[in-house]
């Protein structure tokens, strides 16, 4: 690792900034950052923590919206429970100290492709608020550790519509425990939604086909005979494009089954 | 009255309190006054010709004190191989030399071609980062099956990547190819027993430390046997007078085999600390680690049993290759030989066993002994070809291993791979294991998985090892360049406590707590008044280490053998002090009276008569009461061992579950129970992570793929059932005081082929019976493709 200046503003004014500075990078969690900077694979020369904001801490849930502080760890996400799915998602991140350390905003920022996080978003249509605007999470995701952030932008919460049932199957990779694939189904009056992560070269995205059959017929049955296009798919030590494209399958079957 | 304390009791590990606690001394938690730090230049290629190597900007950069290169040790010796092997033509092995640091080409991803010593470990590799390389990078050999049809040399000096061809036994191939071509039924089977990288809690590190006054240095390093570390680096690599070195290694975090090796770093190292002045000191990271710690297992094997239509065994063929990597490890070439091909014959009375091993250079890390060396991947070609035979003929599993077994009355038995069982009960262990697992209720319980969706397996496996290997004389007849015997001195104090230095090395195994069970046992004083002293060359007698579950078979008789010889020399000065003559001298609980009389004495009063030498008969004895034995074993020992295990199959995922796991050994006598139960959770542990999840990976240019824990898969704790472990049909081997055969790899022996066993049965009961194997790591993905197919 290198030396690097390390600043924790009390606000996102001054966070910005403090991040205005050439070669200074937001700090979350730090659960990616900090091991890729101690592998000297990254060398910001000022780190601006972003836990000092206690604007952006907390769980909100008001009426049918849950508003999430851009630092909120995955504990106090699950602490909160929300809703059903994204307690069960958060609570499944990494292991107590991941998730007592890593923040849905440094999650969704990074947006790696086998990370929880960005299926819960895309899946329930949450609504990304930075600093200057709101993004909705279908114009957010865009391909493997891509999004629609600019450079000096910093996520300050999520705001998700609470489904009316939800569920996460994550496959674990066996190494890291990301998620090898994870489906995310949520249900609302309007119609269902299915997002997959871990499984595409393209990152997160919404199985439309799914999505169509379970808003007709939210049932195991409804999607038991389609099938995922396995081209896309991501080929490593771990799994084949097909063995992925099998999984979407049957996690999307399992959390059918298991929303509630 | 059951006993309280000694052999057969289980105290608590006294060592685990200060580990526990964090007050354990390990190599890195060593500093010196004074002192500098090493980091390596790797190699980022796999193969490649070093053109030139610039430092000119790195050795002017700030805190830099060092730099050095290949050249620098061009004639230093290289690091050898212990063991040479000859071909079946009798040619000797290929032996290309292993510099300190690459010279002329680096040979894998990781070999260190420079090294750079600054006042700081940051500062040291900000000079790494400046040294510019210029490398010719050359295509990877890899695969082991290109690399012997040649093409590109990784030693181009030897003109082959072909290291021997080795036969065992050469006159059993004719009978053994006749047998096959023969028999009613022959079983094939093909398969690879997979790279593991071996991931010891503790990084390798060294510092050492030169005294320019009186030209002596001190090693700390993470060793399983310093004086084999001091041996290779004082007789063949670097030359210093074995009186001149000093290796100390403290408390090592765990080593399975890859702590074995001197290694380039200790070498380079004491070289920077005399040409500084300073102390030097090289904490491996943990990629360092993945990339240069000596692999383990890597072989492709195609095996076939012969047997007649009922299921008797005629014969066993095995071919295998072996990787050995870039360069020779120390034990690289013993492992998938004698420690692999003599193993062959396992329980059975087979007749004839033939094995070809094919020894080959890759571009990749070293390959060498890791928990089991050699055994374990004897084991698994034995006991999934036996497996397939029994699904094949429609026989039971455990009943064609009991048709096969040597029964115990044949004993001492002659295998056909050439060894000499002293001793065994296989039918025994499985009725053990038959009482102790409801096999019975197996039906029940796949009903009850199926009822889930799922698949249930039932794994069987039987096994032998070799442990405690010896002897001298027979193994320098096979090729071993050092003698394999160990050592121990017991040292009773002026009053009364004992201290007991051992040849054996602990990095993990328990010995401060066993070592004085024995000796309080012999001396019938508290065990807690003795004390271990173990890895410092400057405190204990040349012994050489712990590995191959050697301690307590070896070192442990070394320590009764001097016992005995204190209690006789003790047994001397209590007689004189007893006015009585030497053999009316009784010893028993830490006593010595004088038979037929109420007249005694307390071993502390005698011990103390030792030190405090008056009226004491000087010109008959010494005073002192210290005494050290070498012990050379006779034989081998032979655990054996009858496992079963039960496994879920998820059939959408092709995630496997161990249900239950059980393990029932013949360890012999054994010393404590609770550290054998633990060494056998451990070697279980390791090999359900050979057998699930562990899979060192490189790709077509030699680039390792699982390089890191996020691409190397561990088992954890919840991948990991709990074991039903029983070693009560101890058969005590006949050949050491103690009667103990060793346990600390019989666990990562006996486990992987019954994992994988049960997982083609469950894929069998699930009706997917083209799948008759899956290679390890029986990975959810490899499941899944099997069945679908």
């Amino acid at each position: 690792m290198y030396n690097f200046e390390f600043v924790k503003p009390s606000n996102v004014a001054d966070a910005l900034a403090a991040l205005a500075s050439e070669e200074a990078q937001a700090l979350g969690g730090g659960q990616t950052l900090i091991p890729t900077m101690k592998q000297r694979l990254a060398s910001p020369e000022k780190l601006v923590s972003l836990l000092g904001i206690s604007e952006m801490q907390g769980v909100d849930v008001s009426g049918n919206i849950v508003t999430i502080g851009g630092a909120t760890t995955h504990a106090n996400v699950a602490a909160a429970d929300a809703f059903s799915g994204l307690t069960g998602l958060a609570s499944g991140i990494g292991d107590p100290a991941v998730r007592n350390r890593g923040t849905i905003g440094g999650s969704l920022a990074n947006n790696d492709p086998a990370a929880c996080y960005p299926a819960a978003a895309l899946a329930t249509g949450a609504t990304i608020v930075t600093n200057s605007r709101e993004i909705l999470a279908d114009d957010y995701f865009q391909g493997m550790f891509t999004t629609a952030l600019k450079e000096v932008e910093i996520i300050t919460a999520v705001r998700i519509p609470v489904p009316l049932a939800s569920n996460y199957q994550k496959f674990e990779q066996p190494a890291s425990r990301f998620a090898l694939v994870g489906v995310f189904v949520a249900k609302y009056v309007d119609g269902v939604r299915v997002a997959i992560t871990g499984a595409s070269e393209n990152g997160v995205f919404r199985w439309s086909e799914a999505e169509a059959a379970l808003s007709v017929n939210f049932s195991y049955d409804a999607i038991s005979s389609l099938s995922v296009d396995a081209s896309d798919m991501i080929s490593d030590l771990h799994g084949t494009k097909e063995y992925r494209a099998n999984l979407v399958r049957v996690l999307t079957g399992r959390a059918v089954l298991s929303a509630s | 009255m059951p006993k309280d304390s000694g052999i057969g009791t289980s105290p608590k590990r006294r060592e685990d309190v200060r580990f526990l606690t964090g007050n354990g001394k390990y190599t890195d938690d060593i500093n010196l006054t004074g002192q500098s730090h090493a980091v390596f230049a790797r190699s980022d290629v796999a193969h490649g010709k070093i053109n030139n190597i610039d430092i000119s900007v790195a050795e002017n950069m700030p805190g830099v004190l060092a730099i050095f290169t290949g050249e620098d040790f061009a004639d230093v010796g290289g690091n050898p191989a212990g063991w040479l092997i000859n071909s079946r033509d009798g040619e000797p092995m290929k032996e290309p030399k292993r510099p300190v640091l690459a010279h002329g080409k680096v040979r894998h991803v990781g070999d260190a071609y420079a090294a750079v010593v600054a006042e700081t470990a940051s500062q040291a590799q900000d000079a790494v980062d400046a040294i510019i390389a210029d490398i010719t990078e050359f295509p990877a050999v890899v695969d082991m099956e290109t690399a012997l049809a040649g093409g590109g040399f990784v030693h181009d000096e030897i003109g082959t990547n072909q290291c021997f061809d080795w036969g065992w036994i050469e006159d059993n191939r004719a009978a053994t190819d006749a047998a096959i071509k023969s028999a009613p039924h022959v079983t094939t089977l093909s398969l690879v027993n997979n790279r593991v990288v071996p991931n010891a809690i503790e990084t390798r590190a060294s510092i050492a430390d030169y005294d320019r006054g009186t030209g002596d240095y001190i090693l700390y390093t993470t060793s399983q046997n310093p004086h084999l570390t001091r041996l290779l680096i004082s007789a063949f690599v670097l030359g210093i007078p074995e009186n001149k070195l000093r290796v100390v290694s403290p408390d090592v975090g765990g080593g399975f085999g890859s702590k074995i090796y001197h290694y380039g770093e200790e070498a380079l190292v004491l070289a920077a600390a005399k040409k500084l002045c300073r102390p030097v000191k090289w904490t491996a990271s943990r990629s360092e680690s993945f990339l240069t710690d000596a692999h383990g297992r890597d072989h492709v094997t195609k095996i076939e049993l012969a047997c007649e239509k009922d299921g008797t065994f005629i014969a066993f063929r095995t071919d295998t290759m072996a990787n050995v990597g870039a360069y020779l490890s120390n034990f690289s070439t013993v492992t998938p030989t004698f420690l692999h091909g003599t193993l062959m014959a396992g329980n059975y009375t087979v007749p004839n066993v033939y094995v070809n091993v094919k020894a080959v250079f890759t571009n990749t890390a070293p390959v060498d002994a890791y928990r089991g060396a050699g055994r374990p991947e004897a084991t698994y070609s034995l006991e999934r070809v036996i497996d397939k035979c029994a699904r094949e003929l429609s026989l039971d599993p455990i009943e064609l291993r009991r048709k096969n077994f040597i029964k115990p009355d044949q004993f001492p038995y002659a295998s056909a791979a050439g060894l000499e069982y002293d001793t065994g009960n296989y039918d025994a262990l499985f009725d053990k294991l038959e009482e102790i697992v409801d096999f019975g209720g197996f039906n029940a319980r796949r009903a009850a998985s199926e009822k889930n969706g799922k698949l249930r397996g039932l794994g069987i496996n039987s096994y032998i090892e070799a442990c405690g290997i010896a002897p001298s004389n027979l193994v320098g007849i096979l090729g071993a360049r050092v003698g394999l015997y160990d050592a121990a001195t017991v040292r009773v104090n002026a009053t009364g406590n004992i201290s007991v230095m051992v040849g054996a090395h602990s990095h993990g195994q328990g010995h401060a707590t066993a070592f004085p069970q024995v000796v309080s046992d012999m001396l019938g004083v508290d065990e807690n008044s003795i004390e271990i002293v173990h890895g410092d060359t400057s405190k204990i007698p040349f012994g050489m280490g712990s590995y191959g579950s050697r301690s307590l078979a070896v070192c442990g008789s070394a320590v009764v053998r001097a016992t005995e010889k204190i209690i006789n020399k003790a047994r001397k000065i209590a007689a004189h002090m007893l006015e009585a003559s030497e053999g009316d001298i009784d010893f028993k609980d830490g006593k010595f009276s004088v038979t037929g009389t109420d007249k005694s004495l307390a071993f502390g009063e005698v011990a103390f008569k030792a030190y405090v030498p008056h009226d004491y008969p000087h010109d008959e004895l010494e005073p002192g009461l210290e005494e050290t034995a070498f012990y050379d074993p006779a034989n081998f020992t032979y655990p054996s061992g009858a496992y079963a295990c039960e496994v879920e199959v998820d059939p959408d995922t092709g995630q496997v579950t161990v249900e239950s796991f059980t393990a029932v050994d013949d360890f012999g006598n054994v010393i404590n129970p609770m550290i054998v139960t633990g060494q056998v959770h451990g070697g279980i542990g390791q090999g359900i992570g050979q057998a699930l999840l562990e899979n060192c990976t490189y790709d077509e240019s030699g680039q390792l793929l699982s390089a890191s824990y996020m691409d190397y898969a561990m088992p954890r704790a919840s991948d990991l059932p709990f074991y039903n472990v029983d070693h009560s049909c101890a058969m005590p081997c006949t050949h050491n005081p103690l009667g103990v055969k060793g346990c600390g790899e019989a666990g990562a022996i006996g486990s992987p082929p019954t994992i994988v066993n049960a997982v083609v049965d469950a894929l069998h009961s699930g009706g997917h019976t083209h799948v008759t194997h899956i290679d390890m790591p029986v990975s959810p993905v490899r499941v899944w493709s099997a069945i679908n197919n």
